[in-house]
Formats: structure tokens, C-alpha cells, sequence
């Protein structure tokens, strides 16, 4: 069966690290569907959010082959670890006219949206959270008009024992 | 003590360090400055190609005849990417070489400079690793791990590009004696618990079969599998890269499985019920059609390398570690739980009944016509004549079938066959690299008329060093495995595989200088053998073999390896 998998990768930080991991799901034939990459406190390796899709024998199959990347330090399957917390960010240039300005407000006031560029006839309107809050939305700004948009890709922590 | 070296110095210091006394190679602008070097270097033998392709193939043939790391060196762009193939064919093949190319100064990389071209973009899927060395000081570290990472865990083929400045850069030699990448660990010891399951299912089994691959050679795990199957009578099947991980001539070896393998065989594995896989990676060829294979049968899966397993068939029992040390701990606690070895026999009695009737059954066999030179017929000869004692080489195609099935291989590292990439052109310059190593043994090339012209250029390689390798050609003036499969599956329409041209190798093997014999008729095949075996020279043995002769058994392609065309 099919299923959404967020991978957390730490990789050396090196020229062609990142080239070789994504060689190696066009070359294999993985899914990709989305893909962040960023420094981590210690400068030498960089930290990478993957989040792939396939039934378990392929994910398997994934693992271990970024696992055997000489340039790869670590991979945790988040998805299987528990709970955890997902955050994508997405910036949305939305058409505000005369008309439609307020609505737009009212929607990011509704999901906690910051509007961050203002122009006579658009909004720039940043939104943070799981991806479901982030189609959401996308959904609603929709039929007022996007004109352009551009998410991060997903980011994923594993969440911490309540208890002691 | 650290001195000031240049980066061409620190290269060839290298190589020795690393106890590299042959180097493969053509020169070239961008790698001048080592070439200088190894001038003065009369501890490091050159051997000059004519086409880089056949320096990474006898890197390859010699690492796979000595278990050493095999090195080649050769210039940027089309040097560079002359060796793809033969990096490719020893990835697929998990054989230890390092490649060394030139490459533009850093300054210029990126800019599409003369003779530049992105060589480690080009090879970063068919690598293990590779590198570009950006600066002098990173060097000496960049090659210590090129040979490291080539020759553990599941070995393979790494790349180092040089950039010309940095070659002629100056720095302080640090020889690291270590080395240790935290994100490069190979698992070599087995889990305990898995091994000990592993037993269990051998207890509980009445139809095992040990199946070989590569990773028994690479990892010299040969007589813990012989020890293995011995001790609780086992049957051993191989793949064609595990050929010589168990002797072909003991009682218990069932031959090559898989496509062209024995009906035996792929009997016994469809039939069984445990299935011990060691160093082995379930390829296609291995397999049919995996839905079909071995339906009945728990595998326990020994594997170096972790993704091998559970990539193509599902496995029971995954044991992630080395091929010998696994083995080892299994007849550990065999010997610890003691049951004695007439027990096991008693247990498989049944089951060797059943495979002694296949094996009477569907021998692996071929019929004489009295007119035509059988190629079975010649390789059969050559074995006695060797008295299976060569270093034998293979072309791909139907010449690589025949030798697997009727050249029986006792030991390991006698074998080098393109298995994983099935390149043409292999054999010849492999069997150069393999003579290089192993002087005082005996070298065969066995070809057909097709592979043996991919690579024919390095005869003048194997001249230079007077090199006495014997190469037979089964000549049936076709692309003769293309050719089988047209017949069988394309209603012999044959496409494409028929030379109008095929050069007399007689005369071509004069004209390099080397000795050329030819055979056409069956009567004559043993003289003409015997003869190119007593020359102390390169052979050519031109062999007309029937031209429509095929390789059987054989399992269609996609097809269940039961379903196998016969004789």
C-alpha cells in the first residue's frame, strides 16, 4: 500500500552531496514530492526534509540506499517514529482589489496568516503550518485570485515524551 | 617529518603507499604532471592502453584476480569519459578499482575549457564514490579514502578527478595511516540472533539449497561455504559471478542456476525450501519471473550491503555482515549445538533422491553433428587441457554462457565475467590486467567474433608486454545470444547480426605480432589448442564453431526458471 513518508536526512555538508541524493531517486525511480535543505548547528552537515511516497518495500529500498551514500550520516523515517511535528511554509501573492481587500485580511486573520507585502492590487500573505492548514489555504485564496505562489516543502521534528 | 610536495608527487607517493605496483593508464594534457612523476617512479609499472576504456577494464581484471585494488589513470574529457563503461561494469560487479583522471585547473572548471568535462557528475551513479579535489591539502586524506571506500564493505569503484594546478600545487605530505568517515561505517559482523535463526530454519528444513554469488568471492568466504554444505549436506548452486566460490567439480555443486543455468538447479531452488543466499543479490537473470521463483522456499539472506536485500524477493531471515564472518558464526553454533553430520544427511536424503533424478534426467549436455566444431565441445576440451587450472576471461554473449556451464571452476578468482553490466569488450583487456598480476598463470580470453573486436586495439597493449594470454574466439559469424533470441522469440528474423566484414584474425593476429591458429573442423580442435597452450607468445585461436548453435537450458526472459527450453 501506498503511503506519504517524511524522511530526515543529515548528510555531509559537501559539494554534490545533495546532486548525489537526488540522482539516485531519478535514476531508481523514487518520488520526490517535496524536498528542504538547510545547515544544521554543526556547519559540516546539512539537513535535509524529504518527503517521498511508496508502498513499504520502496521505502525500504530508499532507506537504505540513501543510508548507503557514503556521504550520508543519517536517515530517520519520522513518519515511523512516532509523533512528530510538520510545518511548511508558503508564500501567496493574492489579488486584493478594492473589493476583495478585506476578505483577503479576513482569511489571514482565520488561519493566522501575516501579510507581508502590500501593493495597490495584491497582498503577499505568509503562511505557516502542516501542510493540510497550508492547502487549506490555498483552497479559500483560490477564487479570489492567486497569482503566484511558492511553499518551502515540508519541515519535520520528532515530538518529545509528555511525561518523564 | 612533513616536506613540501607537489599534488603530482603526493599522487604517486600515494599509490605506493597504498602498495599499487601496476597502474593502467594513457596520458594527456591534464595529467602531464603525474605522468612526469611516475617517470621517475620505476616501483610503479606503467602499462600504456591503446584506448582507456581497456585501462579501467585491466584494473578491473586485476583486482578481480588478486583481491587487490586495481588502478587506473587518464586524461580529462574523452580520457575521462572513455572509462565510463568500465567503471560501470565494475560497479555492477561490486569490484574495488580506483579511477584517477585529469582534470582542467579548478579555475577553469565550468567554463566548457578544452578537454573539460564533468566527470564526476557523469559518474555519480555508477560509483560507489567519487571526488574532486579542490585543494593541494585536501589530497593525500582524498586518495587514502579513494582506497578505502574501494575495497570495503561492498567493494566498488571510486573516481578522483585532479585538476591540473592542483596537481602542480605545493604543499606539506601528511600521510594519514587511518582513516575513519563517520558516515561510512559497512556492517561486517553479524547479528547474532539473525544467525541463530537462520539455524533454526535449517533444523526445521528438508530441502535446502546454498546459493553463491559474488560476495563469497569477494569477501574469500570459499571454504566456509564448502565447510557449510559438507558438513550438512547441502546442495550449492552459483550465480555467474559466484562461479569458483565452491568447487564446480564437487559432488554436491549443482552447477550455475538462472537463465542459462542447469535444469538441476533451477529445479532444486524452484523446489526448495530454504534457500541459504550468500553474497548474492537476486538479479533477474537469477530469478524469472519473481512471483514464480521458489514459491515454497524461506531465504535466508546474507548480504554486506544492505540494500541487496529484500530488493528483489522477500527474505525471511536478512543477515547484514560480511559473507565469511556470517558464515562463520553459523558453523559456530552448528558445531556448538553438535548434532551430528549423519543427522543432517539423514534429514536431506530424501532431497538429494529427488535432485540425483533431475540431475540424471536433463545432464547439462549438447549433441555432436559430425560436421560442426561444438563450442561446448571446445570449452570441454580446454578444461581438460588446462586441467581447470586457468584464469579464464569471458566476452559477453553465448561464449560467456558456454564457458560458465562447461568450465568448471574449483576456485575462486578464475572466473572474470561482466556479469551485473554484461559488457563486450570485457574479457580482453580484463585477461591483460589479470596476466599483468599473475604472471606465472595461465590467461584465457574466451570470446566470440563480436566482443573480441569491441577491445581488439589492446592486442598491441598485451604485445607491448608480452603478454602470453590465449585468446579463443568462438567464431559463428554472428552476434550469436542476439542471434538466439531472434531464432527463438522473433521468428528467426535476424536483425542486424551478421558482420559483412569479419577481419581474418589470423592474419590480424600477425600483423601485431602475436600468433594467430584457426580451427573449422572438429577433428582439428584439440591440436590447434594444444599448440596456442605450448606458445609462449599472445594467441589468437580463430575457432568456426556452428554457426546456429544455441545456449541451453534456457528461461525465456519474464518467464517462470521452471519453464526452461531444453537441448
Amino acid at each position: 500500500m501506498e503511503k506519504k513518508h517524511t524522511l530526515s536526512v543529515l548528510v555531509e555538508n559537501t559539494p554534490g552531496a545533495l546532486a548525489r541524493i537526488v540522482g539516485l531517486f531519478a535514476g531508481r525511480g523514487f518520488n520526490i514530492d517535496s524536498l528542504c535543505v538547510a545547515e544544521t548547528l554543526d556547519p559540516t552537515l546539512s539537513h535535509l526534509t524529504l518527503v517521498t511516497h511508496g508502498d513499504d518495500m520502496i521505502i525500504e529500498q530508499i532507506i537504505k540506499q540513501l543510508r548507503r551514500l557514503i556521504d550520508v550520516y543519517k536517515v530517520v523515517d519520522v513518519t515511523e517514529e512516532g509523533e512528530f511535528v510538520e510545518r511548511e511554509m508558503a508564500l501567496i501573492k493574492v489579488r486584493a482589489e478594492k473589493e476583495t481587500r478585506a476578505e483577503v485580511l479576513r482569511m489571514c486573520d482565520i488561519f493566522r496568516c501575516k501579510v507581508v507585502d502590500v501593493s495597490p492590487r495584491t497582498y503577499t500573505v505568509e503562511v505557516t503550518g502542516p501542510e493540510s492548514k497550508i492547502e487549506a489555504v490555498i483552497e479559500l485564496l483560490k477564487p479570489l485570485g492567486i497569482k503566484e505562489l511558492v511553499r518551502t516543502g515540508l519541515i519535520a521534528m520528532k515530538r518529545e515524551k509528555k511525561s518523564a | 617529518m612533513a616536506t613540501k610536495m607537489t599534488g603530482a608527487q603526493i599522487i604517486v607517493e600515494a599509490l605506493k603507499r597504498e602498495g599499487v605496483d601496476i597502474v593502467f593508464g594513457y596520458p594527456g594534457g591534464a595529467v602531464i604532471d603525474i605522468y612526469d612523476e611516475l617517470y621517475r617512479t620505476p616501483e610503479i609499472k606503467h602499462v600504456l592502453v591503446r584506448h582507456e576504456q581497456g585501462a579501467t577494464h585491466a584494473a578491473d581484471g586485476l583486482a578481480r584476480s588478486t583481491g587487490k585494488v586495481g588502478v587506473c589513470l587518464v586524461t580529462s574529457g574523452p580520457g575521462a569519459t572513455n572509462t565510463v563503461t568500465g567503471i560501470a561494469t565494475a560497479y555492477m560487479d561490486s569490484i574495488p578499482i580506483v579511477v584517477l583522471t585529469g582534470q582542467v585547473p579548478t579555475k577553469l572548471i565550468g567554463n566548457d575549457a578544452f578537454q573539460e568535462v564533468d566527470i564526476t557528475g557523469i559518474t555519480r551513479p555508477c560509483t560507489k564514490h567519487n571526488f574532486l579535489v579542490k585543494r593541494v591539502e585536501d589530497l593525500a586524506w582524498t586518495l587514502k579514502a579513494a582506497f578505502h571506500i574501494a575495497r570495503t564493505g561492498r567493494p566498488g569503484p571510486v573516481l578522483v578527478d585532479l585538476p591540473k594546478d592542483i596537481q602542480q600545487a605545493k604543499t606539506d605530505f601528511h600521510w594519514p595511516e587511518e582513516i575513519r568517515l563517520r558516515s561510512y561505517n559497512p556492517v561486517y559482523e553479524p547479528h547474532k540472533r539473525q544467525v541463530e535463526k537462520a539455524y533454526r530454519l535449517l533444523e526445521s528444513s528438508t530441502r535446502p539449497v546454498i546459493l553463491v554469488g559474488g560476495g563469497v568471492i569477494s569477501s574469500g568466504a570459499h571454504e566456509e561455504v564448502r565447510e557449510l554444505a559438507e558438513l550438512l549436506h547441502i546442495p550449492v548452486t552459483m550465480t555467474l559471478m559466484g562461479l569458483g566460490g565452491f568447487p564446480g567439480t564437487h559432488e554436491y555443486s549443482l552447477g550455475m542456476l538462472g537463465m542459462h543455468g542447469t535444469y538441476y538447479a533451477n529445479m532444486a531452488v524452484a523446489n526448495s525450501d530454504l534457500i541459504i543466499a550468500v553474497g548474492a543479490r537476486f538479479d533477474d537473470r537469477v530469478t524469472g519471473k519473481v512471483d514464480a521463483f521458489a514459491p515454497m522456499a524461506k531465504i535466508v539472506h546474507i548480504d554486506i550491503d544492505p540494500t541487496s536485500i529484500q530488493k528483489n524477493v522477500r527474505v525471511d531471515v536478512p543477515i547484514v555482515g560480511d559473507c565469511k564472518r556470517s558464515l562463520a558464526k553459523l558453523l559456530e553454533i552448528i558445531k556448538e549445538v553438535g548434532r551430528p553430520s549423519k543427522l543432517w544427511k539423514e534429514q536431506f536424503k530424501e532431497w538429494w533422491e529427488q535432485i540425483d533424478i533431475w540431475r540424471r534426467r536433463y545432464p547439462l549436455t549438447y549433441k555432436q553433428d559430425g560436421e560442426h566444431i561444438k563450442p561446448q565441445f571446445v570449452i570441454e576440451k580446454l578444461y581438460q587441457l588446462t586441467k581447470g587450472e586457468a584464469i579464464v576471461c569471458t566476452e559477453v554473449g553465448q561464449n560467456q554462457m558456454w564457458t560458465a556451464q562447461f568450465y568448471k571452476f574449483d576456485k575462486p578468482r578464475t572466473l572474470l565475467s561482466s556479469g551485473g553490466l554484461g559488457t563486450m569488450g570485457y574479457g580482453f583487456p580484463a585477461a591483460i590486467g589479470a596476466q599483468m598480476a599473475n604472471p606465472d598463470k595461465l590467461v584465457l580470453d574466451i570470446a566470440g567474433d563480436g566482443s573480441i573486436q569491441m577491445n581488439i586495439q589492446e592486442m598491441a597493449t598485451a604485445m607491448d608486454q608480452r603478454l602470453p594470454i590465449k585468446v579463443i574466439i568462438l567464431n559463428n559469424g554472428y552476434l550469436g545470444m542476439v542471434r538466439q533470441w531472434q531464432e527463438l522469440f522473433y521468428d528467426r528474423r535476424y536483425s542486424a547480426v551478421q558482420f559483412a566484414t569479419i577481419p581474418d584474425f589470423v592474419k590480424l593476429a600477425e600483423a601485431y605480432g602475436a600468433v594467430g591458429l584457426r580451427a573449422t573442423k572438429p577433428e582439428e580442435v584439440e591440436g590447434v589448442l594444444k599448440k596456442a597452450l605450448e606458445t609462449n607468445n599472445l594467441v589468437l585461436v580463430d575457432i568456426h564453431i556452428a554457426p546456429e548453435e544455441g545456449v541451453f537450458p534456457m528461461v525465456p526472459a519474464g518467464r517462470a526458471t521452471t519453464e526452461m527450453i531444453l537441448v
